[in-house]
């Protein structure tokens, strides 16, 4: 039974963590219909980015996440760009092509890295890595408390800038009505580029989470394409208290089949309840669409 | 008619040219190599089947792949069963795989259907890497029966069956491309809701199509436990193939069943050499790189370019 409730803690915690990193897809999959493939591998990208900053400047790497922010929202823009140009505009089987492209360009930032950091684990240095909190008999990572934090208050953050900002209502507006943005006089193109800007921006703190809670490698996008889709998915596209609930349901099941049945079926989890839910309720949680 | 006849005389010659090869062929590396090609032009071509007449972009051949290893791997070790055999059961797995999937999955459309494809992939690689009985994550070993004539080595006849496999799917392909099921999976392509009014019955052809195209990869993947004599989940479940068969399929045009053809072609022989002359990893940034380039620059693929220049050439007479 301990074991149990140390699961249920642990799983919620790790499920903030996991909606800091699904929340960027959430906006550029669930609320811009970009098929975004190659999310995750912009995501240990980041981390990569940042395990570069600490290791060679010693830098924190929060810090450093919040540092590649800016390089981050730059290279969403110009991906956005280069997607609308290729695929949004022509219009015919875009989604088909689209979904090509992006694993196309997740394999390639896959090698790059590959060919300049190599195929080991890496890991960053910090001052609350490695320390663990106890209560009674339970012990909670303190790496996973700071993840948890910073998650929470990310993703919070993102719902908040979506809801009361002038641009997260107008990237709403473009979800739900593009035609009607356009005879608003507003551009629906560069409402998108900004959103899908913002979407890969936040990449830079959640991948810093996602080196300070395990240690990275170059293929580590493939288990989180899994995790990522499922959260976004489970949560309805595009919402974002979908996101945070979905997200602690994936971490929670997670750690209990962790400690049911052992490490070994960790890797089907996230897809399973992925496949479980596409083919129940693919509408989501928390549903945008009917 | 005549087209048929000329194709099955290719197909005839291919098969001789093939079996003379390993008559006369005394060094091993060779098939080594060409049986990974042939390999990738089955899979590729039963990628098609379904991703590129039907349009539904398929990202599980690696699933479907890694089931036709380990059927003949579980065939094998309960009841060392012949060649022939394993691949008729990977076949027959593989047909009742792809109803599943085609069930579960159909009726989702687009990327939805892609991500189903892969978290079916995960799932599955997950399951067998749990079944101590096929060797686990750690892989399993598989001793091959001895050859038999008139082959002299094992590889060699491998590459004999793949070949006679190659024949088969696209004696398939080209089938479903000339008959009404093509067109009816092309009418769904365009436009589901329009085929399905005008009476085209879009499920049972998506169906028809997911079977189809399991079995094919099913049956291309059931050799490949013999060809290496070992087989581990996270190798025969690698995510490699399904990327590098879409992006064959995709660079040789799937709107056609020559297009899989040169794109495996293609691209098998670019990534053999890749592989020995630089590295493994180069050769997964070249994949990645021509997928992308193809995807952005030639939608249509070599095949449509192809067409685009004799079009081209045509109305510059006229």
């Amino acid at each position: 039974m301990d074991l149990l409730l140390d699961a249920v803690v642990i799983g919620v915690l790790l499920g903030c963590f996991y909606a800091a990193v699904s929340i960027g897809l959430s906006v550029s999959f669930g609320l811009l219909d970009v098929p975004h493939v190659a999310h995750p591998a912009f995501l240990v990208m980041a981390s990569y980015g940042v395990f570069f900053l600490n290791d060679r400047f010693d830098i924190d790497p929060l810090v450093a996440g919040l540092l590649i922010t800016p390089l981050l929202f730059l290279f969403g823009l110009a991906a956005y760009r280069l997607y609308y140009e290729t695929f949004e505009r022509r219009g015919t089987d875009a989604a088909v092509r689209g979904i090509a492209f992006f694993f196309g360009v997740a394999f390639i930032i896959e090698v790059l890295i590959i060919l300049q950091f190599g195929v080991d684990q890496r890991s960053v240095t910090a001052s609350y890595i490695g320390k663990a909190w106890r209560f009674g008999d339970m012990r909670i990572p303190l790496r996973l408390v700071v993840a948890f934090a910073v998650a929470s208050a990310l993703t919070i953050l993102l719902a908040l800038y979506l809801s009361k900002t002038f641009m997260g209502r107008a990237i709403r507006a473009v979800a739900q009505d593009e035609e009607a943005v356009r005879l608003m006089g507003a551009n629906p193109v560069r409402i998108k580029q900004w959103a899908f800007g913002v979407a890969t921006a936040v990449l830079g703190v959640a991948g810093a989470l996602l080196i300070i809670v395990a240690p990275v490698d170059p293929t580590l996008d493939r288990a989180y394409i899994g995790r990522t889709f499922c959260v976004v998915v489970m949560a309805g596209l595009g919402s974002m208290s979908g996101t945070l609930i979905a997200a602690i349901i994936l971490g929670v099941a997670e750690t209990i089949v962790l400690t049911l049945f052992g490490a070994s079926w960790a890797p089907a989890i996230s897809f399973a309840l992925l496949l479980g839910v596409l083919a129940v309720r693919p509408q989501g949680l928390l549903g945008r669409r009917s | 008619m005549r087209r048929s006849i000329i194709f099955w005389i290719g197909a005839v010659a291919f098969l001789v040219i093939i079996l003379l090869m390993t008559q006369i062929i005394g060094n091993e590396y060779p098939f080594f190599a060409g049986y990974v090609i042939l390999q990738f032009i089955v899979l590729a071509v039963a990628w098609t089947i379904l991703g590129g007449y039907a349009g539904y972009v398929n990202f599980g051949t690696s699933a479907f792949f890694g089931v036709g290893v380990y059927t003949a791997v579980l065939l094998t070790k309960a009841a060392d069963a012949p060649l022939i055999v394993q691949i008729a059961a990977a076949a027959m797995v593989g047909a009742l795989l792809g109803l599943g999937v085609g069930l579960l999955t159909l009726r989702m459309q687009g990327i939805f259907f892609s991500i189903a494809t892969i978290a079916l992939t995960i799932v599955i690689e997950t399951s067998v890497t749990n079944w101590r009985y096929l060797g686990g994550a750690a892989g399993i070993q598989l001793q091959r029966p001895p050859v038999t004539p008139p082959f002299h080595s094992y590889v060699q006849m491998l590459v004999f069956v793949q070949a006679l496999l190659v024949v088969l799917a696209v004696a398939i392909a080209r089938y479903i491309q000339n008959s009404w099921i093509g067109r009816g999976l092309q009418a769904l392509r365009d436009d589901e809701l329009a085929a399905e009014c005008t009476g085209v019955p879009t499920l049972r052809l998506k169906l028809l199509a997911c079977v189809i195209s399991g079995a094919l990869m099913c049956a291309a993947g059931a050799p490949g436990a013999m060809y290496l004599q070992y087989a581990d989940p996270a190798s025969a479940f690698n995510l490699n193939y399904s990327v590098s068969v879409l992006a064959m399929a995709l660079i040789g045009g799937t709107a056609h069943w020559a297009g899989p053809v040169i794109g495996a072609i293609l691209l098998g022989v670019t990534q053999q050499l890749l592989a020995v002359t630089i590295s493994s990893e180069v050769n997964v940034l070249v994949l990645g790189i021509m997928l992308v380039l193809f995807v952005v620059a030639a939608p249509q693929g070599l095949i449509g370019l192809f067409r685009k220049l004799v079009h081209g050439r045509a109305e510059g007479k006229a």
